[in-house]
């Protein structure tokens, strides 16, 4: 990529706080016991379970979303070992690790878009402003109604911009043209997608560019005002251009939304979040402020990872 | 990933790749090579389009020479016969050598010498001679060495006939009012031009009398008929319902009569001034005929015609096969009933074969869950489609006509069946509802349970399901056996209505035949719509039936569509079984038409395959039937393909609609 190319010159021109990358452990207060040979990731990796490190400064938090020592199964297969997180309100959240870490299943599991595959089991528990999610009375379809997803792919329906957006709407019912258009414009401002499409709303959703449509698709997302944000990398299949645009986004979304991001991207985490829990094999490993996770990770393991020395 | 990741990476030194030596390669695998592969996938392909092309070019052209006005041709043979026809067809053969015996002792030796110089082979010609009323032939094959004379008569004359077939010769005299008042050919063609125009439309308009006006009189007479004998049946003779209805009998009866007499009389008039008008012409053999100008449909002096009188010809005779009936055992005239009777019952068994295939398609892809009891069921609808189709069609004459049509017709009795005494039946009723509605009970409160993800509620939905299959063979029981029906076509017994084949139950076979296409077609598509799509729906907040019904069926639409062509195309096709439940050489009346209520189910229609059938192999007169055989093929195939393309069309305005470009 040349320096002119527009989209390194986006990237360049933005204040990114970009890390320092220490070749050695930066952090002399680093947990891990200095003697021992052991790491908490080779005893995850052998079966055995290492406690979750949490910081202080999460307890303080008021959580929008609180996971309770959850566990799911594909099968005989386990993906999710005693989870226990707690999303804070109007903050953004990251899950970060390695591929097949579990970041996405744990994404799935709290609007329960796992019910759909036959083969999972949980047990636990998870609370959305204190409702359980897994309870054997909770109507699955109300409790997806308070949230939004967003997935990796853009996903727009096809159909028109227009009833991409008012979607969650529509299968409400709501009949009302006024509130319809009012939810649309509302929703295509806020995802940052207004200004591109006011004027054919009523084209394909499909015709868009790939980084409009995943606007497109946050914009319908939040079109049912939700409690909490799922983003489950949701610009791993975007140019830098859209990623970007799509951060910005996130920085406004953030204080009206508590979001749940996951991503393969640790700068996008850096940038986007403002807390980042680590994970691996299942496991959560150590949930912090993204500020400290970063720069002054408690784990060693963590460190390892965020200075790229494995996954 | 475990411990040995973590440590820091070793350098993969390249120098430890480059010192490996590589394995010598041949090269010589011809399946290395592209180009073979190419030659021989090429190869079936272009084999593949050669035959359907060929196929495809053969019907083109005989189906669009046939209508084309031929020259006509005087032979004077070598025994003295003399005939006069078109030339349809030509061929060599090896003559044997008792054929020259029968020539005169002179041109024998002549017509051996010239069979043998062309080294035992000979050409003959089939010339279409008609006048099938005197001679009692069609056809005749004239050998080149047989002829003695060739010439073309500048007014032979090609007569189209209502009946008897074409008549060829030479016009004489026209006769009006059995009057000679033109006997030169040029004087008797322009007589025959100035009048036949007139001839033709009092014709037509009496056929139309005929069959609108005394067709209706009839129904009405019928209808009046029918309404007494139900209420005989209903009723008793002694009744006064019996007497009202006798009374309006007897006055529709009577109005019926004079509307009658007086169409008739119309009728009788028409024909009068036609049969003024008479042509005499006389055949090549010498012998007069006097054809009355009502009885001809067209002539031409062939040999005297321009091009643009050809052309006009052509079409002429396109318009009439068009819009037309059939005449003389359907080897002239049009094809508009069976055309009319191949498009009501194609789209008839598309409106019956689409929802249902699509729901089956729906439930095996996004409801059922996959399972040894789902390959079963696939596998059984794969291989419907390879059932043979007469096979569709005796089961159709079975159950459809004789079964359920003879119960819509006559009740239970007149399937053989004894209704229950009331008392029981009305046990039996009661049984069936309330298992239904324990059914009904157990199902809700098991998917009350089934939310709630308990064993238990599993268990009440499966007994639920049994619960319903326990009582739908009851409910046919029932059903069939009920002492309060007795058909609702009782008093037209033992005629039968929907008890014979008809146009619906024609549907209904071909809709059963062709279900597994739309079946497969639309569970492809549905599998092609993304899950994305669906797993986006859902995370909304939107049922299982919401997402199907705005985001997965909107997005398969067009692979139904191509399920649909695909089902018409083979549906329209299909005679074997149709055959058995409903199509007819000849057909009095449509399965469609302005009659109230327009569409007929019970008729029974022509259908353009059968038609085609019919010509080629049902026909007296095969000759002359065999260029219809191509031209009626034409156009079925162009049918098919309108209808093809009509959905294309449909298809590709949705895919326009839903499919814009993925980036």
């Amino acid at each position: 990529m040349t320096v002119s190319h527009p989209a390194s010159a986006a990237l360049e021109s933005r204040p990114t706080p970009l890390l320092p990358m220490p070749q050695q452990p930066a952090n002399p207060r680093l947990l891990d016991h200095p003697g021992s040979e052991e790491s908490r990731l080779e005893k995850i990796a052998r079966g055995q379970s290492a406690p979750a490190h949490v910081h202080a400064e999460i307890a303080q938090t008021d959580p929008v979303l609180r996971i309770t020592s959850f566990s799911l199964w594909y099968g005989k297969k386990q993906a999710l070992f005693d989870v226990s997180l707690c999303i804070p309100r109007g903050k953004v959240t990251a899950l970060i690790g390695p591929s097949g870490c579990g970041k996405s299943t744990l994404l799935r599991s709290v609007n329960r878009l796992n019910d759909l595959i036959d083969t999972v089991r949980v047990r636990g528990e998870m609370q959305l402003n204190d409702d359980p999610i897994y309870r054997p009375s909770v109507d699955v379809i109300e409790l997806r109604k308070r949230m939004g997803m967003v997935f990796q792919k853009p996903n727009p329906f096809p159909m028109s911009i227009y009833e991409n957006v008012v979607y969650p709407l529509r299968i409400d019912g709501e009949r009302d043209r006024r509130a319809l258009h009012e939810v649309c414009e509302r929703s295509l401002r806020g995802a940052a997608l207004w200004d591109e499409v006011k004027d054919r709303l009523h084209e394909s959703g499909l015709a868009l560019s790939g980084g409009q449509q995943q606007r497109l698709c946050i914009a319908r997302a939040i079109a049912g005002d939700p409690e909490v944000l799922l983003l489950d990398e949701p610009c791993s299949a975007l140019d830098p251009i859209a990623t970007s645009k799509i951060e910005d986004l996130l920085q406004e979304l953030k204080g009206n939304y508590s979001v749940l991001i996951v991503t393969h991207n640790m700068q996008q985490a850096a940038r986007t979040s403002d807390f980042t829990a680590f994970m691996y094999l299942g496991h959560v490993i150590e949930y912090g402020p993204t500020g400290t996770m970063f720069t002054n990770p408690h784990l060693r393991e963590t460190n390892d990872y965020i200075t790229g020395r494995f996954g | 990933m475990n411990a040995s990741s973590l440590a820091p990476v070793t350098e993969n030194t390249p120098g430890g790749k480059s010192g490996r030596s590589r394995r010598p390669r041949k090269g010589n695998s011809v399946l290395a090579q592209g180009e073979p592969s190419i030659w021989g996938t090429g190869g079936a392909l272009v084999v593949a389009i050669t035959m359907i092309v060929g196929l495809l070019v053969l019907v083109l052209i005989q189906g669009a020479v046939t209508f084309w006005p031929m020259d006509l041709v005087r032979i004077r043979t070598v025994d003295g016969k003399v005939y006069l026809g078109e030339v349809t067809r030509e061929e060599t053969y090896r003559p044997e050598a008792e054929v020259f015996t029968s020539l005169p002792p002179r041109e024998r030796d002549r017509a051996r010498e010239a069979v043998q110089q062309a080294a035992g082979v000979a050409r003959r010609r089939l010339l279409r001679t008609g006048n099938y009323d005197l001679t009692g032939f069609h056809h005749q094959w004239v050998s080149d060495f047989q002829i003695a004379e060739e010439s073309k008569p500048e007014w032979g004359l090609v007569v189209e006939r209502l009946t008897w077939g074409n008549f060829y010769g030479t016009p004489t005299a026209f006769l009006l009012d059995g009057k000679e008042v033109a006997s030169d050919p040029d004087d008797i063609w322009a007589q025959f031009v100035n009048h036949h125009d007139a001839v033709a439309e009092r014709f037509s308009r009496s056929v139309d009398l005929n069959r609108h006006g005394i067709g209706a009189l009839s129904r009405k007479q019928n209808a009046a008929l029918l309404a007494r004998k139900q209420a005989e049946i209903s009723y008793g003779k002694s009744s006064s319902e019996y007497a009202v209805a006798d009374k309006q009998f007897a006055e529709v009866e009577s109005a019926c009569k004079e509307e009658d007499a007086r169409i008739k009389s119309e009728i009788n008039t028409l024909n009068k001034e036609n049969d003024r008008f008479q042509l005499r012409l006389v055949t090549a053999d010498g012998q007069e005929k006097i054809l009355p100008l009502a009885d001809i449909v067209r002539a031409y002096p062939a040999n005297r015609l321009s091009f643009g009188d050809e052309v006009g010809i052509y079409f002429s005779r396109w318009a009439e096969f068009l819009t037309q009936r059939p005449r003389q055992a359907n080897t002239e005239g049009g094809v508009l009933p069976a055309i009319w009777g191949t498009v009501a019952m194609t789209l008839l068994m598309s409106l019956v074969v689409v929802p249902f295939g699509v729901l089956a398609a729906l439930y095996l892809r996004e409801y059922a869950k996959s399972g040894p009891i789902i390959s079963v069921v696939r596998i059984a609808i794969n291989n419907l489609a390879g059932v043979p189709s007469i096979v569709f069609g005796v089961f159709g004459m079975g159950f459809f006509c004789y079964l359920v049509g003879k119960f819509i017709d006559g009740g239970p009795q007149h399937i053989q069946v004894a209704p229950m005494p009331p008392a029981w039946w009305w046990l039996a009723m009661l049984a069936v509802v309330l298992v239904g509605a324990a059914a009904f009970l157990v199902g809700l409160i098991g998917a009350r349970d089934r939310a709630k993800e308990s064993r238990f509620g599993r268990y009440l939905g499966r007994f639920a399901v049994a619960l319903w299959l326990l009582s739908l063979a009851p409910v046919v029981y029932v059903v069939v056996h009920t002492p309060y029906f007795s058909g609702f076509y009782e008093a037209n017994l033992p005629s039968p209505t929907f008890g014979t084949g008809g146009v619906l139950w024609a549907s209904l076979t071909l809709a059963l035949l062709t279900v597994p296409v739309v079946i497969v077609a639309t569970e492809e598509s549905l599998a092609a719509v993304p899950n994305s799509m669906r797993e986006g729906s859902y995370a909304c907040g939107a049922s299982k039936w919401q997402t199907i019904r705005r985001i997965v069926l909107p997005r398969a639409l067009p692979g139904i569509m191509t399920g649909m062509i695909l089902a018409m195309a083979r549906g329209a096709g299909e005679v074997a079984p149709i055959m058995l439940v409903g199509a007819v050489k000849l057909a009095p009346e449509l399965p469609v038409d302005g009659v109230f209520p327009y569409l007929h189910p019970s008729r029974s229609f022509m259908h353009l395959g059968f038609h085609i059938y019919d010509l080629g192999f049902q026909s007296l007169n095969s000759e002359a039937a065999r260029p219809m055989v191509y031209t009626t093929t034409l156009l079925l195939i162009g049918i098919v393909a309108l209808l093809n393309v009509m959905a294309v069309w449909l298809r590709s305005r949705l895919r326009r609609r839903y499919l814009v470009s993925q980036f």
